[in-house]
């Protein structure tokens, strides 16, 4: 096809524009690196816009010498190898029984709708709380797993990859004599890697970034995972630096190099790098995942 | 007395009872149990008189009081508009980015758009929020510092109410269309190219093919996407706005979570935010349910 002075005027603009939209998209994170990288008065100044001014790396200095920091960091990371491993047990648990049919199992139907009702109708806060509150996981790190413990729409994800694998696998293992709980482990579960993948990637992710539980269930914020204390630093800047004043020493020495921007900064890159990290990843399960589970049985 | 099949049948299924019983158990606690908790939007609740205990049922009387407060129709009214900007930014925008994509030939080049653009779909709101707070400042961000080297006076996106509605709205776009981009243009390749070649020999122009084939073939998702993003007709995104708010924005920018929020959580009006709470998941429920609906029928999706 002979192409028309018009098609490839258009085609230039396209690349331009796409172009565009993709530095506007990365613009945001280049900018935050260069900012926690640059010294304070460059920053304050507004000169600094995609690469640092200034070069330092004290603001990672002064952040990894600050309890709070490190302190919900642990909690984090607590929490999802909590969080994360309990997810997937109940997801699999689940998954493999609603994956029957109703000639398999006569009460799939009245699970399957136990279940899905819960994405229907959200109770709101404050009975959340409550329930939380009067089973006593307040101030426990039990209070951002359980309540989340089953993630029904991951469940569902799993289920529908379930469905689709051929029926003759588990017929061949029910007649060699396998009972449900080794046709589940022997069976399904070594060819369902992708799906188990995906809702791995979810359960990670949905944990990592959560941080309204831990602002709510937690009243101590030696408690805080990672991300609500973050929340207390991106609503209230200046605290961060206030509040950790009982830094004995260096501390003058800090102040005169670290500003609440370059020190949010630097902890805003650094909680995103986990994310960064399992990002291959996402890409290559998430989106297929999402396919898969809106497969219909 | 069951019969010995009825009995083997039984046994067999046993086992998948039996794996059902902690997701059940844990569902049954912490999702069935908030569920029985709406009934604090009908008391006057007591906490200290506990969650199963002896409370005053006062009837319809919190939402009266609720109903009657001078910002809860603002606030109503903030909600849809916020969350219905978002549900047709959030339709237009990766469609047209996808139809943009596909004409892009070079592979290497689409999938580093891709790349880039899906990243912010997997941070939180907090690390957003902190990012936009930051680049959206008036007096040193970056959004600000550039727009002044073309001579424009520094914009208040988040201390100006009637700024900060759109700013909610294109921040939110921003963050989430590369996921939206990336699902229409899956549906976008398995458009049958022999009608493309067809098109070209009746003399269709890319314009017209455009038109004419593309937007009908991904017609289906299109319509699926859109019924399904119903649902959230009363989601003005609570991470997103509890995050990047403040008072002076409050006239534009507060919706009902985030209302729900401060008089629960810090005025401590436990029946009047359950109250909202149960108004806002009953509205949502019939548009879950009519969505779901819309869903099956016009586009055969089931959720299970």
């Amino acid at each position: 096809m002979k192409t028309s002075a018009a098609r490839r005027v258009f085609v230039v603009c396209n690349t331009v524009l796409l172009l565009v939209v993709a530095v506007i998209c990365i613009a945001p994170f280049v900018n935050l690196l260069a900012i926690s990288f640059s010294d304070k008065v460059s920053v304050a100044a507004g000169d600094v816009t995609f690469y640092p001014i200034g070069f330092t790396t004290v603001a990672y200095e002064f952040i990894t010498n600050t309890a709070k920091f490190t302190q919900s960091l642990v909690v984090s990371f607590e929490r999802v190898a909590l969080g994360v491993p309990v997810n997937l047990l109940l997801i699999v648990l689940t998954a493999y029984p609603l994956s029957k049919s109703v000639r398999e199992f006569h009460a799939r139907h009245i699970f399957s709708w136990f279940f899905v009702v819960t994405i229907l109708f959200n109770a709101g806060l404050i009975p959340t709380y409550m329930v939380v509150r009067y089973t006593g996981l307040i101030d426990s790190i039990w209070s951002l797993v359980l309540p989340t413990s089953v993630p029904v729409f991951s469940v569902l994800v799993a289920m529908n990859f379930m469905r689709s694998l051929p029926k003759e696998m588990e017929e061949a293992a029910y007649i060699d004599g396998a009972n449900h709980v080794q046709t589940l482990v022997r069976v399904i579960l070594p060819v369902s890697a992708p799906t188990i993948a995906t809702v791995t990637l979810f359960s990670f992710v949905a944990h990592w970034n959560s941080w309204f539980d831990g602002m709510i269930y937690m009243n101590k914020i030696e408690h805080y995972p990672l991300q609500t204390y973050l929340h207390t630093v991106v609503v209230n800047p200046a605290e961060f630096l206030r509040a950790n004043t009982d830094l004995t020493g260096n501390l003058a020495k800090y102040l005169t190099l670290i500003s609440h921007r370059t020190t949010g900064a630097a902890q805003m890159f650094l909680a995103m790098i986990p994310v960064l990290v399992v990002y291959p990843y996402l890409q290559k399960y998430f989106t297929t995942g999402l396919v898969m589970g809106s497969v219909k049985g | 007395m069951l019969s010995l099949r009825q009995r083997t049948k039984l046994l067999r299924e046993l086992p998948l009872y039996v794996m059902l019983i902690p997701a059940v158990v844990l569902v049954i606690i912490y999702s069935y149990g908030p569920m029985a908790g709406v009934a604090i939007a009908f008391q006057k609740f007591v906490p200290a008189r506990g969650f199963f205990g002896d409370q005053d049922w006062v009837g319809w009387a919190n939402f009266r009081t609720l109903f009657a407060m001078p910002n809860i129709w603002p606030v109503i009214r903030n909600t849809v508009l916020i969350a219905f900007s978002k549900m047709v930014g959030g339709v237009v925008v990766p469609v047209t980015f996808a139809l943009l994509l596909n004409e892009i030939t070079n592979i290497t080049s689409k999938r580093m758009f891709q790349t880039l653009v899906y990243l912010p779909n997997f941070l939180s709101w907090v690390i957003m929020a902190g990012i936009f707070i930051d680049i959206l400042s008036p007096s040193q961000g970056l959004v600000n510092t550039l727009l002044g080297k073309v001579g424009v006076e520094p914009l208040f996106f988040l201390g100006n109410p009637s700024l900060f509605p759109a700013t909610m709205v294109i921040t939110d776009i921003w963050k989430g269309f590369g996921f939206g981009t990336i699902i229409y243009l899956a549906a976008l390749t398995s458009i049958d190219p022999a009608l493309y070649e067809s098109a070209v020999i009746d003399g269709a122009n890319r314009w017209q093919q455009t038109l004419y084939i593309t937007l009908p073939g991904i017609m289906g998702i299109i319509v699926l996407m859109s019924v399904l993003s119903l649902a959230n007709i009363l989601n003005g995104g609570f991470d997103q706005i509890y995050n990047m708010y403040s008072p002076v924005v409050y006239s534009t920018g507060d919706i009902l979570d985030t209302f729900v929020y401060r008089l629960g959580i810090e005025q401590a009006q436990y029946s009047l935010s359950t109250a909202a709470g149960l108004f806002k998941s009953g509205v949502s429920l019939l548009f879950i349910v009519a969505s779901y609906h819309l869903a099956d029928r016009y586009a055969g999706y089931r959720v299970f």
